[in-house]
């Protein structure tokens, strides 16, 4: 059996969600089956067209936000989307939405990115990630 | 960073991509596309200014049971030089 990865996003902060993004591509690189639980505001995160406009950092360095988003955009480095889209090109890669969240918000799948593969409950999550090598909550 | 040091002439690179200026991890993204369409046996190269690099595309070229040919330190950057094997 393939070793996992398993990251439960909550923030949906563009500096939490590279994080999370960057986790994902080496893990994938390395050959981990990767499984991404988007819960809350991760959920709002991958709302379609959202993450074009989604500028948010966390709140205690919010007074660095422009400067880390100016820097991004200077040095070119690809945003959380794009690092999750090459992850899945790569290796193995699920992203999974919170039935729960989705409910909440008054959503349905096809409002999500077309990343997010699958509309799961966190029973599911739980029996898969209580068999990861690496889970982590971001 | 160490001096230039020039690659063994038996060694004949077939595809080398350039990733300089790209962030961790950038490259080891970019080799990982070029080792898999390149054909078994190909000698594929890519270069890097990111610093995580150095220990990254090494370990990645290890775990993927690939030969690694060596890093070659240039100015201000590494040529990681690799054979597909499989």
């Amino acid at each position: 059996m393939k070793e996992r990865m398993s990251l439960i996003v909550f923030s949906g902060t563009v500096d939490k969600l590279m994080a999370a993004s960057i986790l994902t591509t080496g893990a994938a690189a390395m050959g981990l089956e990767v499984e991404i639980f988007l819960t809350n505001w991760g959920l709002a995160a991958f709302r379609k067209g959202n993450y074009k406009e989604n500028f948010r950092i966390s709140k205690e360095y919010e007074d660095f936000g422009p400067l880390m988003m100016q820097q991004m955009q200077a040095k070119r480095v690809p945003s959380w989307m794009e690092n999750l889209k090459a992850a899945k090109e790569v290796g193995d890669v699920k992203v999974l939405a919170c039935s729960m969240t989705l409910e909440l918000f008054g959503w349905k799948k096809d409002d999500l990115e077309p990343i997010v593969e699958d509309v799961t409950g966190v029973a599911t999550f739980i029996e898969r990630a209580k068999d990861s090598k690496i889970t982590l909550f971001i | 960073m160490p001096d230039p040091i020039a690659i063994p002439d038996d060694v004949k690179i077939d595809r080398e991509v350039d990733a300089r200026g790209s962030f961790c991890p950038g490259p080891l993204m970019e080799l990982i596309r070029v080792v898999r369409a390149a054909p078994v046996g190909s000698v594929l190269a890519v270069l890097s200014s990111d610093p995580g690099s150095a220990k990254d595309i090494p370990a990645w070229i290890q775990k993927a049971g690939h030969d690694f040919l060596g890093a070659y330190a240039m100015e201000g950057y590494i040529r990681f030089v690799v054979r597909k094997t499989h």
